[in-house]
């Protein structure tokens, strides 16, 4: 990471303060609590099943946990639907690819401006002009996004038919096109070769670089966690043991009995 | 990207099919066909059943909500024109069939409040009670049917400036005027965002949620807007098809058609509703002129109905297996390989 940031990291944009969430008798989250920090790219890493995923879906509104509060921008966000909170600039990716399967790659990229639509279903239907001109706009910016993801060929094919690894990169587009101040990453790069991470990397790299994004991501990679993120928060049985910059929580002795299976006491 | 020269962002192809289909429909037709039989038992509940067609299409084929009770809100649209142009005097024909369409859009939302629930089949279950609510509900109270007693009441002629609109021609134009003017409203929906946001909700809901999607709205939005169309539509089929107003005409069985109008036009496109009930009313009628022409009324007039049952049954079974997107798409097929052969 250099110095020069166009956009340094700031104060705490999203906070979760003690959640704890559990399914039944199952404890997935335990009095957790982590800020992310404006204009960061933080990764969240744990073994599987430590609760990466619920804490993601907490902060999107998906899940709500039964104790704690998550504020975003000093508001809390509870019991708010997953709508609200893409309103108020949280966007997300999901694990296991939630993309519109039958609608081509450029509808599902404009269905994440959905946000900077705002015509209603008369205007539309009768084609007024802001309907027009709003649908106009919005398609070029998802015309420039095509571009900046490399994914013009298939702009115009069903989402269904393409290869796993497109379809995580029209996920990330479709998520970018939100333009939302925080994105939620959940494993974007999970099943990609060596060249797919790469690519990946550097677009994520690069929208946080240019527009200042937030990023909150799950990955399994060490290798790429440690390369492009600017603090980490381990989970393990879904609490806490580390928080902070690669370098610390590589070198903490906890995290690598976690990592290595250490018996718990 | 596409072609600069187009009208509402419709490109030339676009137009030109449009102007075919209307040189069709206002010269061609009326031109050429001059058999009543035409208009009054093939036309026009061809394109009433197509916009019914359409409703269902937007709530099933495009919102994914898998609702069965197309009927219902047909006998609501009906009942409903027929109260409008019966106690408010001098109402225009065009404003009373919007106020029916608003009429059975309010009953869209009342009936899609389970969508919020419940999914699949249960709510296609939960939405029967919509054909069965609404049907009951004009027979039970005779308000609805003007204490009629007989059962069957004969539905207001359409006028329209002053001028009677009766013969099958002049209410054929009537229905093509509306089924175009609202076909299109659907189309631009479909390709906007409307359409977008209900195509969303139907392939995966929590992401559409996590893109700023109100389930709600959306949801309720669809059962609205196909609602409407099917009360429409409802008005249309009773005073230009039926020319009557009973509630036994729109019983469950009309809902089957339209579901099946859907299923085999192919879901999520709106050529499909028209092609589906295309099929739907033209098969019967060209069964029984091969059960009469070719075998000179050797085969039983119940035997060909049953043939009929049949073959329906097969064919939604082998749609839903090799091609979901039904006729339309067979359709687009055949196309795209003239295109290439050429």
């Amino acid at each position: 990471m250099t110095q020069d940031r166009k956009f340094p990291i700031g104060g705490p944009i999203l906070e979760a303060k003690n959640i704890s969430l559990s399914f039944g008798g199952v404890n997935a989250i335990t009095d957790s609590s982590f800020a992310v920090l404006q204009h960061e790219i933080k990764a969240i890493i744990g073994p599987n099943g430590a609760g990466k995923s619920s804490m993601l879906n907490c902060i999107n509104g998906i899940y709500s946990p039964q104790v704690g509060s998550i504020s975003f921008k000093g508001k809390k966000l509870q019991k708010i639907s997953p709508n609200v909170i893409a309103q108020m600039g949280i966007s997300r990716t999901f694990q296991n690819l939630a993309l519109f399967k039958r609608m081509s790659v450029l509808d599902n990229i404009l269905v994440g401006r959905r946000l900077h639509l705002d015509a209603n279903f008369l205007q539309i239907a009768f084609q007024l002009p802001k309907a027009r001109t709003e649908e106009r706009k919005n398609r070029e910016k998802c015309e420039e996004l095509i571009d900046f993801l490399e994914i013009r060929g298939i702009r115009d094919t069903p989402v269904g038919k393409l290869p796993y690894g497109l379809q995580k990169k029209v996920e990330l587009g479709r998520a970018l096109a939100t333009e939302a101040q925080v994105l939620l990453l959940d494993e974007p790069m999970a099943g990609m070769n060596v060249e797919e991470k790469r690519e990946m990397c550097r677009f994520i790299l690069k929208v946080n670089d240019e527009i200042g994004t937030t990023m909150v991501l799950i990955e399994h990679d060490m290798g790429v966690v440690m390369d492009i993120s600017d603090s980490v928060v381990v989970l393990d049985y879904g609490k806490i043991i580390a928080d902070g910059s690669p370098d610390e929580v590589r070198s903490n002795q906890q995290v690598i009995d976690a990592y290595l299976g250490v018996a718990h006491d | 990207m596409t072609t600069k020269a187009s009208i509402l962002g419709y490109g030339k192809t676009d137009i030109t099919n449009f102007v075919i289909m209307m040189v069709i429909a206002f010269a061609f037709v009326p031109m050429v066909v001059q058999t009543d039989y035409w208009y009054s038992s093939i036309l026009i509940p061809w394109l009433c059943l197509s916009l019914a067609a359409i409703g269902q299409q937007i709530v099933m084929g495009f919102a994914g909500q898998l609702a069965l009770g197309a009927a219902g809100f047909m006998a609501a649209g009906a009942f409903a024109c027929f109260n409008f142009i019966l106690r408010v005097p001098d109402i225009p024909f065009f404003v009373a069939l919007i106020l029916s369409g608003l009429v059975a859009a309010a009953f869209g939302v009342l009936f899609g409040l389970p969508s919020l629930r419940v999914r699949g089949i249960y709510l296609m279950v939960a939405t029967l009670a919509s054909q069965f609510f609404i049907v009951w509900m004009i027979d039970k109270f005779g308000w609805f049917k003007n204490y009629d007693t007989s059962g069957i009441i004969t539905a207001q002629d359409i006028v329209i400036f002053g001028k009677p609109f009766t013969s099958p021609l002049e209410m054929y134009l009537v229905i093509v005027v509306v089924v175009t003017v609202l076909t299109i409203l659907a189309i631009n929906m479909a390709r906007g965002s409307t359409g977008r946001n209900w195509m969303a909700v139907r392939d995966m809901d929590i992401a559409a949620e996590s893109m700023g999607i109100s389930l709600l709205r959306t949801k309720l939005q669809a059962f609205a807007i196909s609602a409407f169309y099917c009360g429409v539509a409802g008005a249309l089929f009773a005073f230009t098809y039926l020319k009557s107003l009973e509630p036994v005409a729109f019983d469950i069985k009309l809902s089957f058609k339209i579901l099946f109008m859907v299923i085999l036009g192919g879901l999520g496109t709106i050529n499909g509703a028209f092609i589906g009930a295309a099929f739907i009313l033209l098969f019967p009628v060209l069964l029984n002129s091969v059960g009469n022409n070719v075998f000179h009324g050797a085969i039983d007039a119940t035997i060909i109905s049953s043939i009929e049952q049949v073959v329906f049954g097969v064919l939604i079974i082998v749609f839903m297996i090799y091609e979901p997107l039904g006729m339309a798409r067979l359709w687009d097929n055949i196309k795209r390989r003239s295109r290439k052969a050429n």
